[in-house]
Order: structure tokens, then sequence, then C-alpha cells
């Protein structure tokens, strides 16, 4: 027996082809959409992953410090070291900001670290860690920065030393990595003329100038001029220490709430990308809808179109089944080819994407169950009608 | 020997109640192998119902149809795979070609025995030969829409006679062609209708044709009247 399927689609392929491309453009953008939410989530993974930490540290009843603002106290890292298990502590600090950069502002996510602590960027693509305590930082490929690059960022200005990659917020800003006491003179410095507001303020309190306590308005107003807190403290525990022991001690214990690497995961991808996931989602649902709709339509002319060959057909003595099964595997077909495009499209314009788009086989191999499983039931309605086609019509009237 | 058609007291009804139509009131039939007879009647009298009902694809209402001495129908159908029984006992020709534009020549009339089961290779085989007992062996590559009309016609003939049923049903097999064409046609279908012993019905309205006929059978008002034809050399 013959293909009749196969017979139709090479007689016809121009058509095919052309259908096929348009449904696997839709499919390219249907991959896409599942490879930008992979990447979500895997950028929050490589995060996680290049902190080099095993416990993060942040304030009380928050989420923090990626879902929800944290501040900790940045000597609380000094009470952290004394909890069993706790080998070493870093204090870190994040805030978006915008960086110019030759004309242009760039956005990024400035980190703040302690160098050789918990925290510093575990993997540089180029140039070297921060040695220097001040003005030297890394900065995410992403961010367009060149090494030695002097970049200026609010008061001062700082080298670019090292560059990372994939190192960006769960908004998709690359980070800067600078230390600890210039992030934090960046984060929480008061400007000018608020500071010259506060002087003015504590200098007419006369709590604050008592006499026969010299200096104590100097001291007020320098403790003033800084605040002197972090985001998140990471922690670094010894290697037979127990992480959930750990949090749950220093929960009890310290104040503050811990979280281990399983539930940081949990936080960025149930809590901080969930709406963009489900908003993915429904792309997803949408498009696999039209696909659908697309697939049925044309299968269905097509077969509108075959109505007299098909009575042909049944007349001749082709069965039911041989009908179905030439319908079927055109839709296949179609899908195949639409899939095949989508695959190579997707592939193709994933690196254009501003954000990182992971495209998993394992997401490419139920796609394509999908398409083929779309495909299916999409030429229902065309075999059906195929199987109403009456084999008298071709004898005529 | 039994006669390859034998129709008695058929009846056709179509619809119910006020809506009914009986297109067909008693018609009495034979025809023996290798022959070809003629059909002819005007417009609505119910022919191509006749061909429909002898090609198993409508049911009639009532009445007997044998073929080479079998029932195929008495007051119901007598064989339960009738999709088998157009593909394996009877060969149809309509008016255009009707052939299957994605397919080839070959295997447009191949089609027919693969239905059967035949292998690829043999069937094609046969077609080949029926193609070339047609005059279109040297088209047997070509694709349907490179043909010529009248090549069309011969190759759905190709096509109705390559699995050699005992009985051929055309409805109107000539209307598209000119009268040589037309003639030839009709010299084709005898010439087969000898070879293979195959009884040939032929639905015409075409004047060019119908002194060839031995036999006409006259269809007025759902009813058969047999006549004898001038029997003419195509
Ligand atoms: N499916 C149907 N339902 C109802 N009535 C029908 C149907 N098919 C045919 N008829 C009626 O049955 C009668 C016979 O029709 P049939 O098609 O057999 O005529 P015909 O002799 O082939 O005519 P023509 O030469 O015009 O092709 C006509 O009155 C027609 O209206
Ligand atoms: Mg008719």
């Amino acid at each position: 027996m013959i293909n009749l399927a196969g017979r139709d689609i090479l007689n016809g392929w121009g058509k095919f082809v052309f259908t096929g491309l348009g449904l696997g453009l839709l499919i390219g953008v249907t991959l896409s959409m599942a490879g930008i939410y992979r990447g979500l989530v895997d950028d929050g993974r490589v995060l996680l992953g290049n902190a080099g930490a095993d416990l993060w540290v942040v304030q009380r009843d928050t989420l923090g410090p990626y879902a929800e603002p944290s501040n900790v106290r940045d000597d609380a890292y000094r009470a952290l070291l004394g909890v069993k298990g706790v080998v070493e502590a870093g204090n870190v600090t994040y805030l978006t900001m915008q960086i110019e950069d030759q004309g242009q502002d760039v956005r990024v996510m400035l980190v703040g670290f302690q160098p050789r602590h918990p925290g510093e960027p575990g993997y540089l693509v180029a140039g070297r860690p921060i040695t220097r305590s001040h003005y030297e930082a890394i900065a995410d490929i992403k961010t367009g920065f060149r090494l030695g690059q002097r970049i200026r960022i609010r008061r001062h200005e700082y080298t670019v030393v090292g560059l990372t990659s994939r190192m960006v917020s769960s908004a998709g800003d690359p980070m800067v990595f600078v230390p600890l006491r210039d992030a934090q003179e960046v984060q929480f410095l008061k400007d000018n003329d608020a500071l010259v507001n506060e002087r003015a303020r504590i200098a007419a309190n006369p709590a604050f100038s008592r006499p026969g306590v010299p200096g104590l308005l100097e001291a007020v107003q320098a403790s003033q001029a800084s605040s002197r807190t972090v985001n998140v403290v990471m922690l670094r525990l010894a290697t037979h220490a127990d992480e959930a022991t750990v949090a749950s001690n220093i929960r009890r214990w310290k104040h503050l709430e811990a979280y281990t690497r399983a539930d940081m995961d949990g936080i960025l991808v149930a809590k901080l990308i969930a709406t963009s996931a489900k908003q993915i989602f429904m792309f997803l649902v949408i498009l696999a809808i039209v696909s659908a709709a697309i697939v049925a339509f044309i299968i269905y002319t097509m077969t509108l179109n075959k109505v007299r060959e098909i009575a042909v057909l049944k007349l001749i003595g082709a069965r039911n089944r041989t009908i179905a099964a030439m319908i079927l595997q055109q839709a296949l077909g179609l899908g195949a080819i639409g899939f095949l495009v989508g695959k190579t499209a997707a592939t193709l314009w994933a690196p254009i994407f501003p954000k990182y788009v992971l495209l998993l086989p394992g997401d490419a191999v139920r796609g394509a169950l999908l398409v083929l499983a779309i495909c299916a039931l999409a030429s229902v309605v065309a075999i059906r009608a195929a199987l109403r086609v009456d084999p008298a019509t071709a004898i005529g009237g | 020997m039994p006669a390859a058609i034998e129709i008695s007291g058929l009846t056709k009804r179509y619809g119910v109640r006020d809506a009914a139509v009986d297109a067909l009131k008693g018609v009495d039939m034979i025809v023996q192998p290798g022959e070809v007879v003629g059909l002819i009647g005007p417009s609505g009298s119910g022919k191509s119902t006749l061909l429909k009902c002898l090609g198993a694809v409508i049911e009639p209402s009532a009445g007997r149809m044998a073929l080479a001495g079998e029932a195929i129908y008495d007051n119901g159908w007598q064989v339960a795979d009738l999709r088998a029984l157009r593909r394996d006992r009877i060969g149809f020709v309509f008016q255009a070609p009707y052939l299957i534009p994605f397919l080839d020549v070959t295997d447009n009339v191949a089609l027919l025995p693969m239905l059967a089961g035949v292998a690829n290779a043999s069937a094609r085989e046969r077609a080949r030969a029926m193609l070339a007992a047609l005059d279109v062996g040297h088209r047997s590559q070509a694709q349907v829409a490179q043909l010529s009309g009248g090549e069309q016609q011969r190759v759905a003939i190709a096509r109705a006679l390559v699995n050699q049923p005992p009985i051929i049903l055309a409805d109107e097999p000539t209307a598209p062609l000119d009268s040589e064409r037309a003639l030839a046609v009709v010299r084709i279908l005898n010439e087969m209708a000898q070879r293979f012993a195959t009884a040939i019905i032929v639905v015409t309205h075409d004047e060019k044709i119908i002194p060839t006929f031995r036999r006409i059978y006259h269809i007025r008002d759902g009813r058969t009247y047999e006549e004898a034809g001038e029997g003419r050399a195509a």
C-alpha cells in the first residue's frame, strides 16, 4: 500500500511547507516562552550557587533579601559566627540603581560584599577578584563594562577589575560587585542637605549638648552620618553541620530568619517568579489553543478540498481506517514540520533576547509530544467530516 | 453460465411520507458476461439511482440483484462487506475521470489491487499492463494533471478494469469527450468486455454512441424497457 498522506504532501509541498513554517514560528514562540521561564529559574539558581553560601540570614519575618526587603545590623555576623556549625560569615547588601556609562544609563544591581567571605562572586570569566578595600568593582558581562574601565557610582569612581557572567538579579539587571563599605556608603549615605539638616536638628536638641559631657554631640552626629545595616548575612557551615539544625538555632536565639539553599530556591521559584511563571503559562495555554485552531482549520480545509477524492477512494473500496490514517498523518506531518521549524527558530533567536533563555531538551521533547497530540486532536474534526463523505457522491446525479 | 447481472423487481424510494420519491418502481435487467448494454432515459428517470444500487453505495427498497448467479441483494443485503464487494467485483467509470491528483498515473490504477492487499510491486505491474492495454502505457510515469481529457478517461477505465471485476458500471463516460474520443472509449469498453468477459452497463445521453449498443435498456419513470440496438461498430 502506498502512503496516501505522504503523496498528497509531496504533491502540494509548497503549500504544506509554508503552512508548516507559519505554524513553526508560533511553536518557536511557545518554546521561547518556556525557555524564558526556565531562564528565570536558572538565573536564580546560578545566583544562589555562585554566592558560595549554605545559609542566608535575613531580617525576621521577611522573605529577604531577593523577594522582600531585609535589614540586618552589620555586626550581627559576629554573633552568628558564635553559633555552632558556622565557619564563615559575610555581609552582603543589594541595591538596584542606574550607572552612567558613556552617556547611557545602565540599570544594575549593586552588590556590596566582603572579599574572601561568603557572598563573593565565585567564578570570574576575566580579570581578578577585588584586592583593595575601596573603589574596585567586579561587573557582570551584561553591563557592557570592560576590564580596566572606570565607572562612576554616585560620588566615587571605581575600576572594573573582574568580570562575571550570568550574575543577574531576578529582574534581569546585571550585577556590579563592590566592597561592602563602599556599597553601604552608596546605599545608606544621606545626601549633603539631609546631613546639614540633621546636624542642625541634633545641635538644637538640648539633650545632646549637656554640659559636663564633652564630645557627646560630635559622637551622636558621627553616628547619624552612616547606617550600619546590611541586607543579608551569608554563612558557610562546617561540612558535618546540619543546615536545618543551624537554621533553627539561629531563628530561636538570634531573632533572625535563616534560610537554607533549598528554602531560597523555593522562595525564588514559588514567590519571586511565580507571577511571571503564571503569565508565561497563560501564554503557553493561549498559544497551544491558537496552534490547535490553526492546525484544525488547515487540516479541515485540506480535507474539504479532497471530498471528491475521498468519495472515489471509498467507492473503490478504501477502508475508513485508510482515509482516517491519511488525514491523521497529514496533521502529524504538519506538526512535525512545525516543530522542527519552531525548534530551529527558538534556538536561533534565543541569544537575541535581553534575558537568559534556557531551552531544555526535556522541554523540547514535551513540546514535540504536545504538538503531535494537538495535531492529532485537531484532525478529529476533519476525520469526522471525511468519514461522513458518501461514496455515492462519486457516482454523481 | 449464469448471467453476470440479474435484476428483478428492484425498487428504490428516497425519503419518507410526503417527501417520498419513488426513483425505481420495478426494474428488471439481465446482462451476460462480455456484453455491453446501454441504459438511456430522460433526466430524473432513475439511471444514476440504478447504478448506485448495483454499485452497492445506496440500499434499494425491495427486489433482487444477483452477480454471477449469487444474490447480493434480496429484499436486504446478502453480503456483509459492501466495501470489499465494490473493490473486488465492480469497476466504476464516471463522467469525469475522478483520478486522484496526488498520485501518478500508475499508482492511480495500482491503488485498487493495493487496497485489495496485493503487494506494491505486483500491483504496479498489473497497473502498467492494463495501461498498456488501453494505449496509455507510455504515460504511466506522468502526473494526472499532465494528461489530456481522453487519456485521463482511459486511465480511469484502466482503474475500473485492473482488478478484473466481472461487472463495470459507467455513468456517462463519454460526456466530456468529442465524438472521435467518445467512440474510442466505447471501442475500448467493447474490447475489454470481450477480452475479460466483463459485463458493462453504460448510462448515456450521448447520441454518438447509442447506435453502438446491441442491446439497450430504456428507463422511464422508474421502469425499464428492453430494446434491440443497432450494434454498429464503434
Ligand atoms: N438522494 C436523493 N434523495 C431524494 N431524491 C433523490 C435522490 N437522488 C435522486 N433522487 C430523485 O430520484 C429520481 C431519479 O434520480 P436519478 O439521479 O437516478 O436520475 P437520472 O436518471 O440519473 O437523471 P440525470 O439524467 O439527470 O442524471 C429523481 O426524481 C431525483 O430527484
Ligand atoms: Mg444521473
